[in-house]
């Protein structure tokens, strides 16, 4: 089989926008190569494949690339027809996921990031800020699941649970090394149980790297963070 | 006949990104202008998460965030499309279109600024502009081709705005011979009838910058 058809990621794998990817990929099971980017060091590929950003994840197919995580997510849900579908087929429906995808990229990633990077007052800032977006995200998933019991599986999974588990599905881990809750089962149930669901899933269980060596880096980006800061 | 509201505010870009998209597919919709000093008790319900402009209500349910209302418009009425069949060729509009929702509204804040900050702030903008003219534009009439499409509709704002943000800084910010392509794209998209009638007064702008 020649270039043509080869499926080429270019990713890093620490990183929630690369990995969302990777799962997509694996859900739908096209076979892939895997580049690991050193983003010290990015490749003349990746620079000629994203010329605008610079950035991974890049997804390469039939020599051509496309970039951002959520417009490669929603390609695959295009050109892919089997399931999963990664976004439902009903346009109302389209655009509550598309919101609420949205809603966690814009309101949460940035807020999450700064708890994890920062400490004292600016993280305690953060951290209510969290809490505030999520009891807001955990009213607004109430009529994506009506039954109040998130039953995901490789067949129902979609691009906001591929979304909200980039971010939060190591929350154990961003809970072990910050000694923070951060999702309290009592304050947000829902999203306790949607994010247990997901993290069960024996194609997540896969795509996940073991709980020390993610508490290894969330703790050394932390030091660095904070040592930056300084 | 299924209804459709768009509840708007005249100074957004966002909100005239949804009504170029309702002129372009020739759909019939009430507009209604909210104050957004006095948020109307339907904004606050159609929208109780973010509260903001624009929103689509269509057969009574509201759709919020410029970006899902074009893709939502785009679904439910497909004629005079506004993205490219090719899946690959609608991955690149999307692509653009959120560089416009991320990038894009470095612009806004030029005039709320000032000093060294507002420097700052042009510096960006240009570097963003920069990015659309060498990337974005090509040699083409639109984003897309010879027709408007989506991402035209999603950058639309730098249409008007550059020209009122130069008579509120005294200087240039889009010169044409830096930005040839963007200054020939200017003048197609405000030349497409539903375009050139939807517009918002440029005195005005200017008046609320001043």
């Amino acid at each position: 089989m020649g270039e043509e058809n080869k499926v080429i990621l270019h990713g890093v794998w620490a990183s929630p926008f690369s990995k969302r990817v990777e799962l997509a990929l694996k859900l739908t099971g096209i076979p892939l190569e895997y580049v690991e980017e050193d983003l010290q060091n990015k490749s003349p590929q990746l620079l000629r494949c994203n010329p605008v950003h610079k950035k991974i994840p890049v997804r390469v197919h039939n020599g051509k690339p496309i970039a951002e995580s959520l417009v490669i997510l929603e390609y695959i849900d295009e050109t892919w027809k089997n399931s999963p579908r990664l976004l439902p087929k009903d346009p109302y429906k389209r655009a509550k996921v598309r919101f609420w995808t949205s809603f966690v990229q814009q309101q949460l990633f940035d807020t999450m990031f700064t708890v994890t990077k920062t400490e004292g007052e600016a993280q305690r800032k953060a951290v209510k800020e969290v809490s505030e977006k999520l009891q807001v995200l955990e009213e607004g998933i109430k009529e994506l699941f009506p039954n109040g019991n998130p039953c995901i599986d490789s067949q129902n999974i979609g691009l906001l649970d591929i979304v909200i588990l980039s971010l939060l599905g190591p929350h154990k881990v961003q809970e072990e090394v910050l000694g923070i809750k951060i999702i309290d089962p009592e304050k947000t149930p829902l999203i306790f149980a949607w994010l247990t669901a997901i993290n069960q899933l024996t194609v997540v269980k896969e795509s996940t790297p073991p709980h020390d060596k993610l508490v290894a880096l969330l703790k050394f980006l932390r030091e660095n963070s904070l040592k930056s800061s300084a | 006949m299924e209804q459709v509201q768009l509840l708007g505010m005249w100074l957004s870009p966002y909100s005239y990104r949804v009504i170029w998209a309702l002129q372009l597919k020739g759909i019939a919709y009430e507009y209604i202008e909210e104050d957004l000093s006095n948020k109307s008790p339907l904004l606050l319900q159609c929208n109780p998460v973010h509260k903001k402009i624009p929103v689509l209500i269509h057969s009574g349910k509201p759709i919020c965030e410029s970006s899902v209302i074009l893709e939502y418009i785009e679904e439910i009425w497909p004629q005079n499309s506004l993205l490219p069949c090719d899946p690959y060729e609608r991955a690149i509009a999307r692509f653009w279109i959120k560089f416009a929702d991320d990038k894009g509204p470095i612009v806004w804040k030029i005039c709320g600024t000032r000093g060294e900050e507002r420097q700052k702030v042009i510096e960006e903008s240009l570097e963003m502009l920069k990015t659309i003219e060498e990337h974005g534009l090509g040699d083409k009439k639109f984003f897309g081709g010879d027709k408007i499409s989506m991402v035209d509709i999603a950058f639309g704002g730098l249409a008007y705005w550059p020209g009122v943000i130069e008579k509120v800084l005294g200087r240039n910010l889009l010169e044409a011979h830096k930005f040839p392509r963007l200054h020939a794209w200017t003048k197609n998209f405000k030349e497409v009838p539903e375009i050139k009638e939807n517009l918002p007064d440029f005195g005005r702008l200017l008046k609320r910058q001043t």
